[in-house]
């Protein structure tokens, strides 16, 4: 059953997702879920700063990929009792754009149509120079007339990337986008994600404590019902791999993983 | 390399069939050879040809009405938990019903000409094809309908844009039996009650012990169900691209 409480994700009137995206916003969830009348984490607060890029790091089954579908305003299969509010007070999911791990491309559609189709499911009529151009920046102009079985998994990744910048919201949701490509390829997409998506306010999902080092500006642990911020390393994003701050935090969160307590 | 495989057998089975006959001495009127049948082909060709297209004219309109009918019914009970919960048991017992069974009934109410035989078609394609497309549409992978809802998009839109493009593999596949089924259903029509069509030409030739064109009607049948089959099965592998 989906018991998800939405009531304050319900969009107000007449703000309809066209607006572009203007000053950042934060966005706070509070609340307890449960699946099945079994806890799965206890009343907590999660916050993300207007702007910044917050990393949610956490083992398989901690219910991290169930925060953020609580905060994007789609299903889940638990019951939540709390609310999520954008900071100004807003609505927040019409202000969502999604990214997840499978770059969810509809196999039919060219590169170009399928960075549109946000436009084309609102009704809308789809502003094909502005597509262009995003697809420029993230180095596919060459590929924008293929199809996806035409392409690798991190092209594939960056068409996933351009159809979320298109649809310009300031709230950008991130499920592992990354975790299905080589070390090499997560990499390159993380640099040009957090060029690309700066000044927005970012959570990303992630298990890896590498890439939470590497481009958290908050790092938060859910492990066993618990939530935790564990803070950053210094150093603005995406830090230098070889970064002795970054590599030391990443050890912390390894063991923060492992630590059974 | 299909095509040349196929031949093979084709032309193996020609042998083997004229090799029962020479070898075992069916009189004609049982088994007529391959030769034979060739040649009333040839010198009937016009009244085979008459009558094909008169199946050939059941055959498609029925695939096109069932096929209509069939995706419509699959979208409205997609879109409809209530349309669901009262039309799929009827659907499964229009099933069970054997469509033979139904065909006296059809000629009695639709009369002996390309109605009835049209009817038998569509009725016979129906569940297949309704079926086939159903299961696609309810089955759109989770992530598309998610990235949707962030997008904002509606239900009709998310229909037309995400579910029934991503099921149409699974028309393709329903269509596939539609193909195969339609002509028989078309045949039985004729079978209960008509003057024209395939059906009628070999029940006709059979009465007259003219077995040499029965046989003939029958492989001109046959070719007619293969070559519709065939272009069935080009259309939905040009409709599936998460292949290749």
């Amino acid at each position: 059953m989906i018991l998800s409480r939405r009531t304050s994700l319900r969009p107000a009137p007449g703000s309809r997702g066209t607006q572009a995206f203007g000053a950042p916003v934060g966005i706070e969830l509070r609340g307890a879920a449960a699946c099945g009348g079994t806890p799965l984490f206890p009343e907590i607060r999660l916050s993300l700063e207007p702007g910044r890029w917050t990393c949610l790091l956490g083992p398989s089954g901690s219910g991290k990929t169930t925060l953020l579908r609580l905060l994007a305003g789609l299903e889940t299969h638990v019951e939540f009792d709390g609310t999520v509010r954008a900071t100004d007070g807003g609505a927040t999911s019409d202000r969502v754009a999604y990214m997840a791990q499978s770059d969810l491309l509809l196999p039919w559609a060219k590169v170009l149509s399928n960075v549109v189709l946000g436009a084309r499911l609102r009704g809308e009529p789809p502003d094909w120079e502005r597509a262009r151009r995003l697809v420029g920046k993230v180095g596919l102009s060459d590929h924008a007339g293929k199809r996806p079985n035409e392409l690798s998994g991190g092209q594939r990744q960056r068409v996933a990337l351009a159809r979320t910048l298109m649809e310009d919201r300031p709230l950008i949701l991130l499920d592992e986008p990354f975790s299905s490509l080589d070390a090499g390829t997560r990499m390159e997409m993380q640099d040009l994600s957090v060029g690309l998506l700066s000044g927005r306010t970012v959570l990303q999902v992630t298990h890896d404590p590498a890439e939470a080092a590497r481009i958290g500006q908050t790092v938060y642990l859910l492990k066993a019902g618990s939530l935790r911020n564990l803070g950053a390393p210094p150093g603005g994003v995406p830090r230098p791999v070889d970064d002795p701050g970054m590599l030391e935090f990443q050890g912390r969160l390894a063991k923060s993983l492992l630590d059974k307590s | 390399m299909a095509a040349r495989n196929a031949a093979i057998s084709a032309l193996l089975l020609v042998a083997v069939w004229q090799g029962v006959v020479w070898l075992s001495g069916v009189p004609p009127f049982i088994l007529p050879g391959p030769l034979s049948v060739l040649d009333e082909l040839w010198s009937s060709r016009l009244l085979i040809l008459e009558h094909a297209g008169v199946t050939l004219a059941e055959v498609l309109i029925g695939m096109a009405a069932g096929t209509l009918l069939g995706m419509c019914t699959a979208v409205f009970l997609a879109l409809s938990a209530s349309a669901r919960a009262f039309i799929r048991p009827l659907l499964v017992f229009s099933q069970a019903v054997p469509v033979f069974a139904l065909a006296p009934i059809l000629t009695l109410w639709l009369g002996y000409g390309l109605l009835s035989k049209i009817a038998m078609a569509v009725l016979i394609i129906y569940f297949p094809v309704t079926s086939a497309f159903f299961d696609g549409l309810m089955s759109t992978p989770r992530g598309f309908l998610d990235l949707s809802a962030t997008m904002g998009g509606s239900r009709s839109s998310t229909l037309a844009r995400i579910r029934i493009p991503s099921a149409l593999p699974s028309l393709a596949s329903g269509l596939r039996l539609a193909a195969v089924y339609a002509p028989i259903g078309a045949v039985i029509g004729e079978w209960v009650g008509a003057s024209r069509g395939l059906g009628y030409l070999m029940l006709l030739a059979n009465g007259r012990a003219k077995i040499d064109l029965m046989f003939a009607a029958m492989i001109v049948l046959g070719l007619l169900a293969v070559t519709l089959y065939l272009a069935v099965d080009w259309l939905g592998k040009r409709i599936n691209f998460e292949q290749t």
